[in-house]
């Protein structure tokens, strides 16, 4: 028996969007490496949409895999509705998180608020 | 083709071992201490087993205790020695910072006990000095106890000349010397040791069973009570047929052990020179040359040990990041620490523990492997990304 679930072994072998990226309209990172996970998130944001999402994972297989999905969830959202981006939701995708797996879909929920707050910062002025 | 570098997490059984047990569980099943005649045959298989033990490594076999394994052993060790202390109001414990927890939750459970415990950081090389264990030796210290080789980075310690020390200063030397066991020639007089704890199945023998070495003179005492089993220091009928095994086991790799040393340490030296070679910004754990044969050790800036594990696995390489009781929490290697290491950069390790078996092209295929995956994990980690933009310093050059 695998550790974990296709889904998340899928994401985990396969990240998507995985990188960093030229010129972000937006750049949100979480977490600390002393903590032992760190999450970036590099956006392009058009007419309030993102358009492009890029991420970047230090940690373990299931931090790498939230990543994955979550800016797979990213594409195409306004930013408000990025925001509204919960961590079970991303660990609902994954199939599910063990309890101690939890923090990750949390650290990607914190770099997608990071990420939104900086493109608003930059361009709002907020 | 399936590689299985994770010897220091438990090996293989050995066939000759296998063979030598299965008659213990349906023919010599009987009691070894029961008095009548199958209970005298299997008492008799259970004396050969001891004999053997003790031909190893050097002892009488009356000094051989068998255990339940590693652990049981360390546990009875380290609480013999300091309830031997306490009797003669010796209360103080010299240890190190990188041993197997078997070691040192025992000292912590001392420690709350009264006792005081004087913990040795390894040097940055992962191996301890006999002066600095000569100097933290005083007038109150009942016990020394030193691991043979460290389990997760196999640094070898010297432990003839910690044990010459402690005999010098009339202190008892216990070695956990559960990962050296089979690895390494031992020869508890010419090692000076009072007291040394092996496991079987880290040596190609049976899981749960393990033995200690006592010298003759050093009191040992019952850490489970029952029935007078060995002598009445370790209650419970014996487990027979592991104990064949582990015999068997401890003899068939005595019997080769210079083989092994030989294939193995070059085998080991071309995966550390492939993978160094190969993979900028990394570096091997412990020297180089006093380590077990079969151990590879080493840190990846930029990257975590899981994800790294799990893609050499799927790569068809079973391998271990720190020891395999810990891999399933998130902190770094206590040993790995000891070494003076940061915390990031030793959350990055890899621990390769080949074995026997390996061909040239397994051994290719590990640094092969080894060099894509990080430099995979890599292309993902912003940790690696700051690094190579030069917003933090590397670690290794």
């Amino acid at each position: 028996m695998a550790l974990y679930n296709d889904v998340l072994m899928e994401h985990f072998l396969n990240p998507r969007n995985a990188g960093a990226m030229d010129a972000p309209d937006a750049v949100g990172e979480a977490g600390t490496d002393r903590c032992g996970d760190i999450m970036k998130l590099y956006l392009k944001v058009a007419d309030g949409k993102i358009t492009d999402v890029r991420c970047e994972t230090y940690g373990c297989s299931v931090a790498i895999a939230a990543g994955s999905v979550t800016s797979e969830l990213l594409k195409g959202r306004t930013l408000a509705e990025a925001l509204a981006l919960k961590n079970a939701q991303i660990a609902e995708v994954l199939g599910g998180l063990p309890e101690e797996k939890l923090h990750c879909s949390v650290l990607a929920e914190d770099a997608v608020k990071a990420a939104v707050n900086d493109y608003r910062r930059k361009y709002n002025g907020v | 083709m399936y590689i299985y570098a994770d010897n220091a997490a438990t090996t293989k059984m050995s066939q000759r071992a296998l063979d030598a047990m299965l008659p213990f569980f349906t023919d010599v099943f009987a009691n070894p201490s029961s008095p009548h005649t199958p209970g005298q045959r299997a008492a008799e298989a259970l004396w050969q087993a001891r004999e053997a033990i003790a031909a190893v490594i050097g002892c009488s076999p009356r000094e051989i205790t068998f255990t339940s394994g590693g652990t049981e052993a360390d546990n009875q060790a380290l609480l013999s020695a300091a309830w031997n202390g306490a009797k003669i109001g010796k209360k103080h414990i010299v240890s190190t910072a990188f041993e197997h927890h078997a070691v040192l939750r025992v000292l912590d459970k001392l420690e709350r006990q009264g006792f005081s415990v004087t913990l040795l950081q390894p040097d940055r090389d992962g191996l301890i000095a006999p002066m600095a264990v000569d100097q933290a030796i005083r007038e109150d210290t009942c016990l020394v106890s030193v691991m043979t080789a460290n389990n997760e980075i196999g640094t070898l310690q010297p432990i003839a000349e910690i044990g010459a020390i402690c005999r010098e200063k009339g202190v008892v030397f216990h070695t956990d010397a559960v990962q050296a066991a089979g690895h390494i020639p031992l020869d508890v007089q010419a090692q000076n040791i009072d007291m040394l704890s092996a496991s079987a199945h880290k040596f190609h023998g049976p899981k749960g069973v393990g033995f200690l070495y006592v010298k003759r003179g050093v009191e040992l005492h019952a850490v489970l009570e029952g029935g007078g089993q060995e002598r009445g220091k370790r209650a419970g009928t014996e487990n027979l047929p592991a104990v064949v095994g582990m015999a068997a086991a401890l003899k068939e790799s005595q019997e080769h052990i210079d083989k092994y040393r030989e294939k193995l340490t070059i085998i080991r030296n071309r995966i550390i020179d492939g993978i160094k070679e190969n993979v900028p910004h990394c570096a091997l754990n412990g020297d180089r040359d006093k380590r077990l044969p079969n151990n590879i050790n080493m840190c990846f800036e930029g990257i975590e040990g899981e994800p790294l594990l799990l893609l050499l696995d799927h790569a068809g390489i079973a391998a271990s990041s720190g020891s395999a009781c810990a891999s399933g929490s998130h902190d770094a290697s206590h040993v790995l620490r000891s070494l003076g290491l940061p915390e990031e950069v030793s959350r990055g390790s890899l621990r390769l523990t080949i074995g026997e078996e390996i061909t040239d092209a397994q051994a290719a295929h590990i640094v092969q492997s080894v060099t894509e995956i990080v430099a995979r994990l890599r292309s993902l980690s912003p940790v690696w990304h700051d690094c190579e933009i030069g917003k933090r310093p590397f670690f290794f050059d």
